[in-house]
């Protein structure tokens, strides 16, 4: 990891790395210290005095069952969307990798949501599901659903999992058309030599072939899905009705910017980053031990 | 193509736009409600095909007042607000990676590794689950509505660090001697070798950052009171709340049109950069 070769010692590079470090001390360590601090506090009502209370608010939390509520769900809605997301991308990507011409073409036309902010990715879902006004609701009356994910919990969830899911499809095509396209044409060929059909040999050659972009999709999927889509939920549904759609993000932002409940929402912020934490260390292990055939 | 299949190629190319469909409804639907007047946006069923106000509209959003009964800066502004916040982000996270995985991989010096998980942990640690310290570190700082509260605390970047030190280590050890043997020093051999030759690397990396930062959401609701600094991302959610009330669904969907124009512009017109910088940086 460092040069054979290399420059002779001297003050240069304490100052080149001085902007990154400065602004991760001030900016990541500092913040993520006081949060791991904050945690191990609770402050009185009125904000006067505060005490240290060990792992008091871990334990309050664990306790809740609104806490436990909102883990399980932010499991459910993770799994929703990485799943839903990446079964479609895996199914336009294994037909793309079959268009010999306009393979561009289509390829420029499946991926600019990745472009799109996930609140306006919101925007644009709850416009078209407006109980009201929005065209899809409309075409969902006329067929006898009545639509309305302002009241009902399900059908909210539905909704924010639909527009995630959309905006991360583009990113899955990405990565999986590139996987297929690696894969050598002789084996495929030999496949179908052998008298192996389409059908089978996307079974019994890609996709166990392309398993480990799989693996790396469904990690980077979850990060995604716990971190990114707040401003999903904040735009469509700010986590109702009744908490259908508060996720565990969300749910940090609430009690500490809304709720003021510091304590607690530091106590969040700690077991979300354990999560990172974990999610990341997975992902680096697959990285350093590929899936291999 | 390995054997012909007739019936399979029409799938294929069934699936195909059947997919490009369903991804691009929505962006489709949003194009429609911008481009009609505010009476047909009431009427249900709402329009499926355009309408011919498109242009007054743009004109009303970037211009115009904003929504009726709302204080908000003009459109125009927020979207220069966006783009100053996108590119210092993604300039500021491109300089010092560069000159920090410059240090890590030519210099030997004491604390190197300290220095380098230092920036690794990062990368554990997204604005989501520090929002409410960073905060407070920033207001401290008194950096609450300024460009510098915006895009400062974002631009500390491992991935891109990353990045920079594997495209570096696999420039020939040669170029370094030789430099030297020319009596090149650090900077020199830096400005001169290193970035040009990793030019396609910063350009790619640049495409990424730009999303990255344009979409910022979160943070800049923190930190922006003022209207003057709000940006154009963010203002999307308070006209959807003001939608209750008055439901300008044609100046709201033209802001959003808005809003993700410079993005995907930018994702469809490098579309080779930004597949490289998307496959390099997540790896």
């Amino acid at each position: 990891m460092l040069k054979r070769v290399h420059f002779p010692p001297s003050l240069l590079p304490y100052l080149l790395v001085a902007p990154q470090v400065a602004i991760t001390l001030v900016f990541f360590i500092w913040p993520a210290s006081q949060a791991l601090y904050q945690s191990f506090l609770i402050e009185d009502a009125f904000g006067l005095s505060t005490e240290f209370v060990w792992f008091e608010n871990f334990l309050a939390l664990f306790e809740d069952p609104l806490y436990v509520e909102t883990f399980w769900r932010t499991a459910y809605f993770s799994l929703a969307v990485a799943g839903l997301s990446m079964t479609l991308a895996l199914l336009l990507a294994a037909f793309a990798d079959r268009v010999v011409r306009g393979a561009t073409f289509y390829r420029t036309l499946l991926i600019w949501p990745y472009a799109i902010a996930p609140v306006l990715a919101g925007a644009l879902w709850v416009f078209m599901f407006n109980p009201t006004l929005g065209i899809v609701a409309w075409a969902l009356d006329a067929l006898g659903i009545d639509w309305n994910h302002k009241l009902n919990g399900s059908q909210a969830m539905l909704l924010v999992i639909m527009a995630a899911a959309w905006k991360q499809v583009a990113y899955n095509f990405l990565f999986y058309l590139a996987a297929m396209q690696s894969i050598p044409k002789s084996v495929i060929e030999a496949a179908a030599i052998d008298g192996a059909g389409p059908l089978r040999r996307f079974w019994t050659i890609i996709f166990p072939l392309i398993s480990p972009t799989t693996f790396f999709l469904l990690v980077v999927n979850m990060v995604y899905a716990f971190f990114d889509t707040f401003g999903i939920i904040h735009a469509v549904t700010q986590g109702g009705p009744a908490n259908a759609t508060t996720i565990l993000v969300y749910k940090v932002y609430n009690d500490g910017f809304v709720g003021l409940d510091l304590g607690s929402s530091a106590a969040q912020s700690v077991i979300l980053m354990a999560i990172v934490i974990a999610l990341t260390v997975v992902q680096f292990r697959f990285i350093e031990k590929r899936v291999e055939y | 193509m390995i054997e012909n299949r007739p019936f399979l190629n029409i799938l294929t190319h069934l699936v195909m736009i059947f997919g490009i469909l369903m991804i691009a409804f929505p962006i489709w639907i949003t194009f429609v409600a911008a481009s009609h007047d505010p009476i047909r946006m009431t009427q249900v069923p709402l329009p499926l095909l355009p309408g011919d106000q498109f242009f007054v509209n743009m004109k009303n959003t970037l211009f115009g007042r904003g929504l009726s009964g709302t204080e908000t800066a003009p459109v125009w502004l927020m979207m220069l607000n966006s783009l100053a916040m996108a590119l210092s982000i993604a300039i500021g996270k491109i300089v010092i990676s560069l000159l920090s995985a410059f240090a890590i991989v030519y210099f030997r010096f004491p604390f190197r590794m300290g220095f380098f998980w230092l920036i690794f942990i990062t990368l554990m640690l997204p604005v989501e689950v520090r929002i409410l310290p960073t905060f407070q570190v920033v207001a401290d700082l008194g950096l609450l509505n300024s460009y510098v509260g915006l895009s400062l605390p974002l631009i500390a970047s491992a991935t891109a660090t990353f990045m920079f030190r594997q495209v570096f280590l696999t420039i020939p050890d040669e170029m370094l001697e030789s430099a030297r043997i020319d009596g090149a020093g650090p900077m020199r051999f830096f400005w001169d070798i290193l970035v040009p030759l990793s030019r396609t690397n910063i350009a790619a990396l640049f495409v990424i950052l730009f999303i990255y930062g344009w979409n910022q959401y979160l943070w800049p609701l923190l930190i922006t009171t003022e209207t003057d600094m709000t940006t154009i991302v963010m203002s999307i959610k308070q006209m959807l709340e003001s939608a209750e009330q008055s439901p300008e669904w044609n100046i709201i969907m033209m802001t959003a049109l808005l809003a993700m124009l410079p993005p995907i512009l930018v994702v469809v017109l490098m579309q080779k950069l930004f597949v490289k910088g998307l496959t390099e940086t997540d790896k």
